[in-house]
């Protein structure tokens, strides 16, 4: 029973108290009497009758108000009371209730202020001890931490759903390189801690790796890692390796333990391979050229020794050749050298790889641009490649699509097989015959796949590898093949038997201790409504804005975004930008936001930043404080823009009220006094939205309390009280 | 009856060894400068053996051996490749064409003349 339904009762028992006893006794009075006592108490009663109800009212009412009053301090203050109390259990230690109302309830409080006090002074010696053993292990993250970003490789940690779990700054410099447009500035937004590596490198490259892992550890192998290279639109290449974390062990007779994770590092080759790659160049042009001269000179010196008879005239020419020859050999040494000083159009450079990793993304590449199914033949799974898988990729991508465009293919089979030092990778397909002609011309085409293009040519690829390309039938059957001829690399992998097992849990450095590898994901990207809200991942946010109208016209001037993720708010990864509303501000709005004209002139305009505001959204719960005010600047905007938030969102404004129905103020400046929380850089839209986060982090505590565990609960429960204030 | 033979390349220097080389050991000699030309010198002369280059002008030297190689009355037809280039995969690639034989320049003048004499035999 609430505490008004108990008020009304408790009125009206005091009202039959009052009136019942009176009433009950004139009855009885009443019915007792003879019919001239009746008349004679009517007579006596009835004239008086006004007086006493007077009376009786008057005293009902001294009754009610003081039962009021009762109420008010005893339940209503008790009830108050006990709310603060609770903050004192869980949001905010400090807290202390203050000594209010009658004696007795000042009473209590001081005595739950000193049991408070006791309780503090227990935790602070517990916490102390904590903190203690705490730093020890604090000291030994820094030295990682500290060793991580010395490296001058990009490392990035990873759970088996895709996950980031710790990265260095160099991984996030290497990163930035790939991110697109507007991105950008929110300064490598696309890595992030429980973002997923998907958004950076490709899945079927990540999986295909961790099955040869897999595939490696059964084996026993010393070196359970894979490499694979990656590169970006703006040409730079990354060489990627991948090694296993393993769990720690459970049952210690298992054969092998799980992978529960991974770590790759990431190095950017393009520099390195340069150099190399020039004198690849040079000694190509040189030995090519050589040849054909020298094999003119060679023949006819040596048909000169076999012929002593022959006539002069012949002779002569005969010398004339290598004369002739022997200049141009000079001539051609010459412009070779040239040539060297002015190519520094560098290649690509080429790495060792597995052939069928190259199928795998070369599989992936076809399926998705062209639409084309792909079938595998015979596949030697241990050949090494010396490739570029990169623009081998694009060269099988572009026969590919050449072939469905031109012959009309509905399928395409890979086979991979080697002869001594050369690969063969054999793209086959049954029909309509073609003729070598038709090879030729696309040779020397530029590859374009629908709106790819590279100045590159298939032939520039082929002799890239050093390798060839040809049609082939096999009449029998009725098909027909390219084969591209690779060279075979040297197997990178060593076996050393002796040093196997020394991957197993022994050796596992100590720093995987982060107790992060719980793969907790759903198989989806979207957001599971019944996790629990400790779980998810939130992007806080706020905006300032011209006023208070969007449909008047009122324009978004900042955003501000911090990511919460386990916990914690990453005051690292932030969105954090200005945005210029190309109308006048309005003055009186200056001194609350503090944004001026010269600062959003010359910024992004709306529709560059919503999308990378959406982009660093992406898969998270949005929260705000008074969300439905900042929402509905962005729903103005969805339809011009095509970006739609439609993830759930919090409202920190309705989910303080769930908390505290009792509270008058549910402004952040109360609600963050009233959790503890320091309001630093207030009205900037970032300083709003740490603030926020901050507050939204204790309530996730408090809404536990209450039962709301996970976030449809809170969703449920923000609505209700949204309803809830809508009547008042 | 002696052997016919086509020599297939765009440089005079070598074709001057060829000719003379396969002109002393008694064979009767043709020659064409490019693709084309090759193609219907086979056609008009009727070569046994062909000695073909592998760069050339309109057509390469892989065009015109998958040309011969394409017409059944040409099977007895003999294509040793001539080229300055080298590598392996091209090697791969002649042979895989239909090519008998595959040489690299510098060629010692010995070795080609035997080369061509045992695949005449």
């Amino acid at each position: 029973m609430n505490a008004k339904l108990r008020f009304a009762v408790a009125v009206v028992v005091l009202g039959l108290l009052m009136t019942g006893p009176f009433i009950l006794t004139g009855t009885l009075l009443f019915a007792d009497a003879k019919e001239a006592e009746r008349a004679a108490l009517a007579d006596l009663l009835v004239p008086r009758l006004p007086l006493g109800a007077l009376l009786t009212t008057l005293g009902f009412i001294v009754g009610v108000s003081v039962l009021r009053n009762l109420f008010k301090q005893y339940v209503q203050g008790l009830l108050g009371m006990s709310e603060k109390m609770r903050l004192m259990l869980g949001a905010n230690r400090n807290f202390r209730v203050a000594a209010e109302g009658p004696p007795e309830v000042r009473e209590l409080a001081r005595a739950v202020n000193d049991l408070a006090q006791q309780r503090d002074e227990l935790l602070t010696d517990v916490e102390t001890q904590i903190d203690h053993a705490k730093a020890s292990v604090e000291e030994e993250k820094n030295r990682l931490a500290a060793l991580m970003s010395e490296l001058a490789m990009g490392v990035v940690v990873c759970n088996l759903d895709g996950r980031i779990l710790l990265y260095n700054n160099r991984a996030r410099l290497q990163f930035k390189a790939l991110a697109q447009g507007p991105t950008s500035m929110s300064g490598g937004a696309l890595i992030g801690l429980g973002r997923s590596i998907f958004a950076i490198l490709e899945r079927a490259q990540i999986t295909h790796a961790l099955d040869n892992i897999q595939q490696r550890l059964k084996r026993g192998s010393s070196e359970p890692t894979a490499n694979f290279i990656t590169s970006t639109r703006s040409g730079q290449l990354l060489r990627a390796q991948m090694a296993p974390v393993i769990a720690p062990s459970v049952d210690p007779n298992a054969a092998e333990n799980p992978i529960s994770g991974y770590v790759l590092t990431v190095e950017n080759i393009t520099r390195n391979f340069e150099r190399e790659s020039q004198r690849d160049q040079v000694l190509q042009q040189l030995t090519d050229g050589t040849r054909s001269a020298l094999g003119n000179i060679r023949a006819a010196v040596e048909t000169l020794l076999d012929s002593p008879d022959m006539e002069a005239d012949y002779r002569g020419r005969f010398m004339h050749v290598i004369a002739d020859e022997a200049k141009s050999m000079s001539r051609r040494l010459e412009s070779t050298m040239n040539e060297f000083a002015d190519s520094l159009k560098t290649r690509w450079p080429l790495e060792d790889v597995l052939g069928v990793d190259i199928i795998a993304a070369a599989t992936s590449r076809v399926t998705s641009q062209l639409k084309l199914a792909i079938k595998n033949e015979a596949q030697d799974p241990a050949l090494w490649i010396r490739a570029d898988s990169f623009s081998l990729i694009q060269a099988i991508t572009f026969l590919a699509s050449r072939l469905q465009d031109h012959y009309d293919i509905r399928e395409l089979r890979f086979r991979l097989s080697s002869e001594g030092k050369m690969a063969f990778l054999d793209l086959i397909w049954s029909g309509t015959p073609m003729s070598s002609e038709t090879l030729y011309t696309w040779e020397y085409e530029s590859m374009t796949v629908g709106s790819d293009t590279t100045p590159m040519t298939l032939r520039d690829v082929i002799e890239r590898h050093g390798g060839e390309v040809w049609l082939q039938r096999e009449t029998a059957v009725h098909r027909l093949y390219f084969r591209l001829v690779l060279p075979v690399a040297a197997t990178p992998e060593m076996q050393h038997d002796e040093q196997v097992g020394h991957m197993r849990g022994e050796s596992r450095p100590e720093y995987y201790d982060f107790d992060l590898f719980a793969a907790h994901d759903a198989a989806s990207s979207g957001i599971d409504l019944d996790r629990k809200l400790s779980d998810l991942t939130f992007s806080v946010f706020d905006t300032e804005t011209t006023g208070l109208q969007p449909s008047q016209g009122d324009e978004i001037i900042q955003v501000g975004a911090v990511r919460v993720v386990n916990g914690r708010l990453l005051r690292q990864e932030v969105f954090d930008q200005l945005v210029d509303p190309r109308i006048p501000l309005k003055p009186e709005g200056i001194p609350i936001h503090g944004i001026t004209e010269d600062m959003v002139r010359g910024q992004p305009t709306i529709d560059v930043v919503l999308p990378a505001f959406h982009e660093f959204c992406a898969e998270t719960v949005l929260v705000a404080h008074n969300a439905a005010f900042d929402m509905r600047f962005f729903q103005m905007k969805e339809d011009s823009l095509g970006v739609r938030f439609a993830q759930p969102v919090l409202d920190t404004l309705l989910l303080s009220a769930v908390i505290h129905p009792n509270q008058e103020s549910h402004k952040l400046e109360s609600i963050a006094e009233r959790l503890g929380v320091n309001v630093i850089g207030r009205h900037t839209a970032l300083g709003d939205a740490f603030v926020t986060g901050e507050v939204f982090l204790k309530m996730i505590a408090l809404l536990a309390d209450k039962g709301i565990f996970t976030l449809r609960d809170a969703l449920d429960a923000a609505q209700k009280t949204y309803f809830a204030r809508v009547k008042y | 009856m002696s052997h016919k033979i086509l020599i297939v390349d765009d440089e005079p220097n070598i074709v001057i060894s060829l000719e003379f080389l396969m002109k002393k050991e008694g064979f009767i000699v043709a020659i064409a400068v490019d693709g084309d030309a090759a193609l219907e010198q086979v056609a008009a002369f009727n070569p046994d053996l062909v000695l073909l280059d592998v760069m050339m002008p309109k057509k390469s030297g892989y065009e015109v051996c998958q040309a011969i190689r394409s017409d059944p009355a040409r099977a007895a037809t003999k294509v040793v490749m001539l080229t300055a280039k080298g590598r392996e995969s091209e090697v791969a690639k002649g042979l895989a064409l239909g090519a008998d034989a595959y040489v690299t320049k510098p060629f010692a003048t010995k070795d080609l003349v035997a080369q061509v004499k045992s695949l005449l035999a």
